[in-house]
């Protein structure tokens, strides 16, 4: 039997106006609303389909947050058969090095064929969780993916390239993708059927006693966009242009 | 651990049929003369596989799996006309079509974008998406205040429920903003419940989502809860009968009335702010849920009567018969998979007929219509002059210097 994990997260609901935090530093948490990563979203329902098409047990893991037990519950009414949350200092929203880490730990106690994640989140400060993951895990990783088939050993993974070119790969499993999109849009599943998951499904809880401190870029300040003085455009031909931008860059000392 | 797996194919069973009769009148489909009056006056009837009239024949023949390669239901504006013909009295858009769309929505057929709809109400308590937070931000934009149930900690004499369109809509904003006006003009004592306020629910409802609509339902009651108000007033029909006839269903009971039953018992207090703007010819569409649904004919014709100079004239479908703007039973949020089946908008269908009926101006009394007809005038030749109103706009108007 195929067992598909999904690595889920929640993220800032941009509907929502951002605050920053007092210290300038971060996004004011008090004030954040969160919402699953519409990516992972996306890798839960491939999960779903796969499961549908082959057979399999999906099993979704996600940190905790405000919200997750519902999500949680959601993508079981949606086909999820295992829960997952990791309890732990999660509060502040760990970098995605530090994330990855307890994924991986927990991941890998499943004993996956497979590992699906949202390709990107609006939140990804220090590169995706994808690649952390699968480097952690010591697995292969492929990313944009838009469609994926199970087969012996292996799946079918279908990846996007700019110019509208789709290339089709083998990958052996374990892997992880990184997933784009899903086959179908992430279906609706009716509010009735979520409060019955409430009620019959569990999720388990493990715990996440410390967050690895490695990774993670410190962040000097975070700021809403500034309106800013008008671009300089730079006039000449190619070579006074270029000399013109070299100055310039030695002047800001990037050079 | 072990999980009950979600139910995927839809229960179009005898069991359905049957489950049928316990709504109110429900045992009257057992009557069904087989006449197709239903399918004949249902505005999208002629692109159904299955209209109403058809779904009871092959239900009772007990062939039930074919209805669900359909997507018929979906085609279903909730607009009342095949109930309001019935000759046995059936049910059937309470009834018949809203339990259909329950049983194809629970089985995960749901048209996209009627998706993002039941997901943004179930997310923010409005189907547009918009921030909760900003839901009373068109107060703003007055120059007096709107008093909010946080900052008037006393017992009202009303509670105006906004509605989501009313107050997130760009175009219907302005009526709501008109209504604050004339609330404020007849020294009204209400509040308004702001952020606090959810969806009513009741389009949901009817486009097969009852989960949803009992969550927004019961987030409403908590709200009305805290505050101590006489009766609630909206300008939003679908929330009229959400609270007048569904809510009390579930133990929320409070009295409601529409602007238009509320105004027209203080029209002796309007009349004398009203001035003579010259001759003005007007029809007036009546809203599925004002009209047909809740039997409001009369009011909002005597509110615009009262309009000096207004010379009301009736469209060729008035009253029992008004046709459909399109908005209902998630109308709003199917204008994309409707046109795909039926090439045709309701709306126009509606704006073709005021143009032959020559008026200056449309009136209306609901918060879906004024963007539907405002983009119809645009699509129908003889009507890009028509005005498309709401009777609170009219009446502010003639009030205003």
């Amino acid at each position: 039997m195929t067992k598909i994990v999904v690595l889920a997260k929640l993220v800032p609901d941009l509907v929502e106006e951002l605050e920053i935090a007092p210290d300038g530093k971060a996004l004011d948490m008090m004030w954040l609303r969160l919402l699953i990563n519409e990516f992972d979203n996306h890798a839960i329902e491939q999960a779903v389909l796969l499961k549908e098409a082959v057979g399999g047990e999906v099993t979704i893991i996600s940190p905790d947050a405000e919200g997750v037990d519902d999500m949680l519950f959601t993508t079981a009414a949606k086909g999820a058969d295992k829960l997952i949350k990791l309890v732990g200092d999660f509060e502040d929203m760990p970098n995605n090095h530090a994330l990855a880490s307890a994924f991986a730990k927990v991941a890998k106690e499943e004993q996956p064929d497979l590992i699906l994640t949202g390709v990107q989140a609006n939140n990804d400060l220090d590169g995706a969780i994808g690649p952390l993951v699968a480097k952690e895990l010591d697995m292969p990783y492929v990313g944009y993916i838009s469609g994926v088939t199970l087969e012996e050993g292996g799946v079918i993974a279908r990846k996007e390239y700019p110019g509208g070119l789709i290339g089709e790969m083998e990958v052996k499993l374990p892997a992880v993708l990184g997933i784009q999109a899903s086959e179908e849009p992430p279906r609706y599943v009716a509010i009735s059927k979520v409060r019955q998951m409430m009620k019959s499904a569990a999720i388990d809880e493990h715990d996440v006693p410390e967050l690895a401190d490695t990774g993670g870029l410190p962040v000097n300040r975070m700021y809403l966009p500034e309106a800013a003085e008008r671009a300089e455009m730079i006039e000449g031909d190619e070579d006074e242009i270029a000399a013109k931008l070299v100055e310039l860059f030695q002047e800001i000392g990037v050079m | 651990m072990a999980m009950p797996s979600a139910t995927q194919s839809p229960l179009f069973t005898k069991e359905f049929y049957t489950s049928l009769f316990e709504n109110i009148d429900g045992e009257n489909i057992k009557t069904c003369l087989q006449c197709a009056t239903c399918s004949g006056v249902c505005p999208f009837g002629h692109v159904m596989d299955f209209p109403p009239g058809r779904m009871i024949a092959w239900m009772r023949a007990g062939i039930l799996e074919e209805m669900l390669e359909s997507d018929s239901v979906w085609m279903c504006v909730s607009c009342y006309a095949c109930t309001e013909v019935c000759p046995k009295e059936i049910p059937v858009t309470p009834s018949l079509m809203t339990r259909a769309k329950e049983e194809v929505l629970l089985a995960g057929n749901v048209p996209t974008e009627l998706q993002s709809a039941l997901e943004f109400s179930q997310r923010y308590g409005n189907p547009l998406g918009e921030s909760s937070r900003k839901r009373a931000a068109w107060i703003e934009d007055l120059d007096f205040e709107v008093p909010t149930a946080r900052k008037v900690r006393r017992p009202v004499d009303v509670l105006w429920f906004v509605g989501d369109y009313a107050s997130y809509h760009p175009r219907v904003k302005e009526v709501t903003k008109a209504f604050a006006k004339l609330l404020k003009a007849l020294e009204i004592d209400y509040i308004i419940l702001g952020g606090a306020e959810n969806s009513d629910g009741d389009s949901q409802r009817l486009a097969g989502e009852k989960g949803l609509f009992e969550v927004l339902a019961e987030k409403n009651a908590k709200a009305f809860s805290r505050c101590e108000f006489g009766e609630i007033i909206t300008t939003d029909p679908h929330a009229y009968n959400a609270l007048k006839n569904e809510y009390p269903q579930l133990g929320i009971e409070y009295p409601v009335k529409h602007y238009a039953e509320f105004l027209v018992e203080r029209l002796e207090e309007i009349k004398p702010l009203l001035k003579d703007n010259g001759k003005v010819r007007v029809t007036y569409h009546d809203p599925c849920y004002l009209g047909r649904v809740n039997d409001i004919y009369d009011e909002p014709r005597t509110l615009l009567e009262a309009i000096p100079g207004l010379e009301l004239v009736e469209m060729p479908h008035n009253k029992t018969t008004s046709l459909c703007c399109g908005g209902g039973g998630g109308g709003m949020w199917l204008d994309g998979f409707r046109w795909e089946k039926a090439e045709a908008r309701l709306s126009e269908w509606r704006m073709r007929e005021a143009a032959s009926t020559a008026v200056d101006v449309l009136a209306l009394a609901c918060p879906y219509e004024p963007p539907r007809f405002e983009d119809a005038a645009k699509a129908i030749k003889g009507a890009e002059d028509i005005v498309v109103k709401d009777i609170i706009e009219l009446l502010v108007e003639v009030m205003e210097e």
